[in-house]
């Protein structure tokens, strides 16, 4: 394995970043470059070795902030577009930045697929509930009732839950964070880096401009995540609150947030398993809303299955063994010839 | 009566029946046995858009035509010798297409009044409804003759049933003395492991369609057809659709570049995707993709990545890509875009045959937004045209659109296989490792060809970003300075009109000049050529100028249009490459001749036409 030894500030490029102050995607270009050198060095990746692939949107200017191979695409087709340089050339670490009208509405399409190819790709989709490049319509994950100025009087269409999306598309790997929690978003990204799949992270990302504190009941600052998020990590308890004196239970039917000691016994309380086949748990905890539940965050799930660029290039390498066809001019005469002398 | 055999140059069969009776199959052993007995063929599939329409009815009518002779063929010809018509709506559908003094063999079993009333005739007797009295018509049971040869097979009725192609075919190959081992060699190969029984039934149908017609003196004559002088060397039946396959994987090779796939299955463009899915023996990727904008989008990709990307699609899925066409050309990424075009708007024809694409190709994107197009003219000449588009693409650092057509996709004809060491080597500008530490300038061009350099992933020392948004000309960043754009628009169009530097001079069939230049493009060729030979034969002073380069055109067009006192361009469109070349050449006269009824020209419509406007 090569050595490769760099921190996050080989992965910041000269470009002048341009998104509004205080929006929440300059914390997570820390997280992806503070991931990145982590990355590298653990899977020894030298840092050509990197490319980032985005759609359209205010999220998706981010290939030009990273220092990599970077691709800024069209709108929705990011996966796509990276679908292709991961098949090509599975070598590549790829990441994608997109946002969720890139990859939810115009690009749901090939969101869905590459979920369900399980091509390595390792996705950071940016959640902010709006479109903000073109200022402030609601998109497929705006809150029902939501006023925008597409909806001036309240939204009527049931939001998107990203990772009932991933889910439901028989997805391997699905994390959530907040973008203010740099260290936990860098430690999620990480992990989908790590996964042999298409990895889903959905950070909560707060648009100042159009649509601020759209988290902020779940996320807003340091306390309130504390009783109205719980990290998950597998193996551990799944307990929340600032003393860690909530847990959730499962009655068989669904997941109940329980006081340890008063409702439940620390016993009683789920130990959480990302990398359980069966997608259930996964499923319930995903969905989890404010304020019956809290959010979740951390690796929901982490499963593991054969990823589609190491499938073609099985496939390619099982054809070849065997192959009696090495070269065109062999192909060209496979088959039916005849000669005219 | 004793048997006289005949000898003939050319003839052209028609197989037509329910899109279920396998005549597609059908044709296409007769084409292969004629081909393989050394005649020039060419075919003309046509066949309905819906797999299996309704049983006996005239929209359920799928038809095969095969032109062979003792020279090279270029055309399925406009009208047949020989009409096979397993039932009445077959009959009817075809019957406008048979020459004057032609045969039609009918499967007399299914001349009852059902299958007559299916088939709308008003009377009980569609011979003579149709007006054919006077043609020679020779009306076998086939299908209780079928059924009567694999008596005590043990097969159901549906199996048997389905033989009666072959016994049909049968009759063909006794009427035209043709060798029966490639159909057997066919038979067995696809049913013999299988199903021993099925692949002996056919056999039987085969042997049994040819001994009736022996024996029952069938016919007056037999016929030969010499095989033609075809050049001495290896030779092969190949289809517009997989040559267009395999120049890609031929231009893979010689450029050192995986060749990648990503496609949608659109008609009449699949098979290109199903011949390259099967060449996983060369390294061939391909990604089925999940729509048309998936297709490109992860050809772009794959040609970010180092590739040679290639998609492949028909009229309404080059609609879809339009938007992804646009970043290849903002990204200067190479990328071949396929176009197999069918009759159109929108849905359309899907199964027929038009040249209504060109306007979309040369001009549908939004901005300035210049590709190269280039079109493929025969079946076998696919194979070129792939090739050279994927060399332009990759040497100039653009995308290509290819152009064929239904006709040539699906059609074939013997093909002189080629040698890969007479191909040109392929050279893309792969730029090598930066380990100066100076910046890398992913926008820096090439003098000659303006073709910027291809940074490959993985690469060290040259990290950069691309994207659809305007570039700096050097750095490849975002630049929203108006004079950068203005130098961007004009480099992107100039790089694209360099490639007249790269390719051959537009040639002339005929004299250099005279009365009438008949000019065409893309698929109809052949039947182009043949209405000129027959003229020039006759003394005419007409030559054709039949382009491949449509974007850039080659640099001598406009010398060659001065020279004759005529120009006619003839497409199956409404004038789009006419209109193309008026806003390049408004120096000249262009006629037209334009037909869109989903069919290619008929050489007699041609000639015609060129004599009126001779007189």
């Amino acid at each position: 394995m090569e050595q490769c030894k760099y921190t996050a500030a080989d992965f910041k490029s000269d470009q002048e970043v341009k998104w509004c102050p205080g929006c929440g995607d300059h914390a997570i270009l820390n997280s992806v470059q503070r991931a990145m050198a982590e990355v590298a060095g653990k899977d020894g990746i030298p840092h050509e070795k990197f490319a980032v692939i985005s759609g359209i949107g205010c999220s998706s200017r981010f290939p030009y902030y990273v220092k990599t191979y970077g691709f800024h695409g069209i709108h929705g087709r990011a996966n796509a577009i990276a679908t292709g340089v991961k098949t090509a050339n599975p070598d590549l670490s790829v990441w994608v930045a997109t946002g969720d009208g890139d990859s939810l509405a115009i690009g749901g399409n090939h969101f869905i697929h590459a979920v369900r190819r399980n091509v390595n790709l390792n996705v950071v989709l940016f959640n902010n509930e709006i479109y903000g490049l073109t200022k402030g319509q609601y998109s497929p994950t705006t809150k029902l009732g939501k006023i925008t100025k597409t909806s001036p009087f309240g939204t009527i269409e049931q939001p998107f839950k990203p990772g009932e999306l991933v889910l439901g598309a028989r997805g391997t790997f699905f994390a959530r964070s907040v973008d203010a929690e740099v260290a936990l978003t860098a430690e999620c990204l990480v992990a989908a880096a790590e996964h042999k799949g298409m990895a889903v992270t959905e950070v909560l990302q707060n648009c100042v401009i159009f649509n601020d504190k759209t988290h902020a009941p779940y996320a807003g600052d340091k306390a309130t995540r504390a009783e109205h998020t719980i990290v998950l990590r597998h193996g551990e308890k799944m307990l929340f609150g600032a003393n860690k004196e909530k847990g959730l239970v499962f009655d068989g039917e669904d997941l109940h947030v329980v006081t340890v000691g008063v409702d439940a016994t620390l016993d009683e309380v789920l130990v959480h398993d990302a990398h359980a086949k069966n997608p259930v748990i996964h499923f319930l905890l995903a969905g989890m809303q404010y304020p019956d539940y809290p959010v979740a965050l951390g690796v929901i799930r982490d499963v593991e299955a054969p990823s589609y660029e190491s499938e073609v290039a099985r496939q390619v390498a099982e054809v070849q063994a065997t192959a009696k066809i090495k070269c065109v001019d062999d192909l060209l005469r496979s088959g039916e010839v005849w000669e005219v002398k | 009566m004793d048997k006289q055999t005949k000898e003939l140059n050319d003839v052209v069969i028609r197989f037509s029946g329910d899109s279920g009776d396998g005549m597609q199959l059908t044709g296409t052993l007769f084409s292969d046995t004629s081909a393989l007995f050394g005649n020039g063929i060419s075919t003309f599939p046509d066949y309905p858009a819906e797999i299996r329409a309704p049983q006996g009815t005239v929209s359920g009518v799928s038809g095969f035509q095969v032109h062979f002779g003792s020279r090279r063929m270029i055309t399925p010809g406009d009208y047949c010798d020989v009409l096979v018509a397993m039932n009445p709506a077959a009959l009817k559908a075809n019957a406008k297409w048979l020459k004057k003094d032609a045969t039609i063999i009918l499967d007399g079993d299914t001349f009852d009044a059902t299958h007559i009333a299916k088939a709308g005739f008003k009377t009980e007797n569609p011979i003579e409804e149709l007006g054919l009295s006077d043609y020679n018509i020779v009306m076998p049971d086939i299908t209780s003759m079928t059924r009567d040869a694999l008596e005590g097979m043990g097969l159901d009725n549906k199996s048997v049933v389905k033989c009666k192609n072959m016994f049909a075919l049968g009759i063909c190959f006794y009427l035209y003395n043709r060798p029966l081992e490639h159909t057997f060699q066919y038979i067995q190969t696809k049913f013999g492991k299988k199903n021993p029984a099925v692949a002996e039934a056919n056999v039987r149908a085969v042997k049994a369609g040819y001994n009736y017609a022996a024996n029952t003196h069938l016919f007056a004559n037999t016929y030969d057809v010499k095989p033609s002088s075809f050049e001495k060397g290896l030779y092969r039946s190949i289809n517009g659709n997989q040559a267009t396959a395999w120049g890609f994987i031929a231009a893979s090779e010689k450029s050192g570049r995986p060749l990648f796939c990503g496609s949608y299955p659109i008609t009449p463009a699949t098979v290109i995707l199903e011949e390259l899915a099967k060449r996983k023996d060369l390294g061939v990727k391909t990604v089925q993709a999940e729509d048309e904008i998936a297709g490109i989008c992860t050809s772009i990709g794959a040609a970010f990545a180092g590739n040679f990307a290639v998609t492949t699609t028909s009229g309404p899925g080059l609609s879809l890509k339009s938007e992804a066409m646009g970043l290849a050309v903002m990204a200067e990424l190479p990328l071949v875009v396929v176009d197999v075009q069918r009759g159109g708007p929108s849905t359309g024809l899907p199964t027929k045959t038009e040249q209504s694409d060109l306007s979309q190709a040369l001009y549908g994107r939004n901005g300035e937004c210049p590709m190269v197009v280039i079109a493929a003219s025969s079946p076998s000449d696919c194979f070129h045209y792939a090739f050279w588009a994927g060399k332009i693409a990759m040497e100039h650092m653009t995308p290509v659109v290819l152009l064929t057509d239904g006709f040539i996709a699906n059609g074939s004809e013997p093909w002189h296989i080629p040698s890969m060491k007479d191909y040109p080597t392929i050279t893309p500008p792969i730029v090598p490792a930066n380990e100066t530490g100076e910046p890398f300038m992913p926008y820096r061009r090439n003098e000659k060809s303006m073709a910027r350099g291809w940074a490959i992933p993985g690469t060290k020392g040259l990290e950069h970003r691309i994207g659809g948004l305007e570039k700096d000309s050097l750095k490849g960043s975002v630049s929203h300075d108006p004079a950068n754009h203005q130098k961007m628009v004009d480099s992107r169009a100039e790089k694209v009109a360099r490639v007249v530097d790269y390719i051959p001079e537009q040639e002339v069939i005929g004299d250099a000049e005279g009365d009438l230049l008949v000019v065409g493009w893309g698929g109809t060729k052949g039947h182009l050529l043949s209405a000129v030979e027959q003229l020039r034969d006759e003394g005419k002073k007409v030559s054709l100028c039949h382009f491949n380069y449509i974007n850039p055109l080659p640099r001598n067009v406009a010398d060659i249009l001065g020279r004759y006192r005529k120009i006619v361009v003839c497409e199956l469109n409404k004038g789009q490459f006419a209109s193309y070349l008026r806003s390049h050449f408004q120096q000249f006269e262009f006629l037209q001749y334009n037909k869109t009824q989903g069919l290619p020209f008929t050489v007699r419509e041609l000639k015609e036409h060129f004599e009126s406007l001779l007189n």
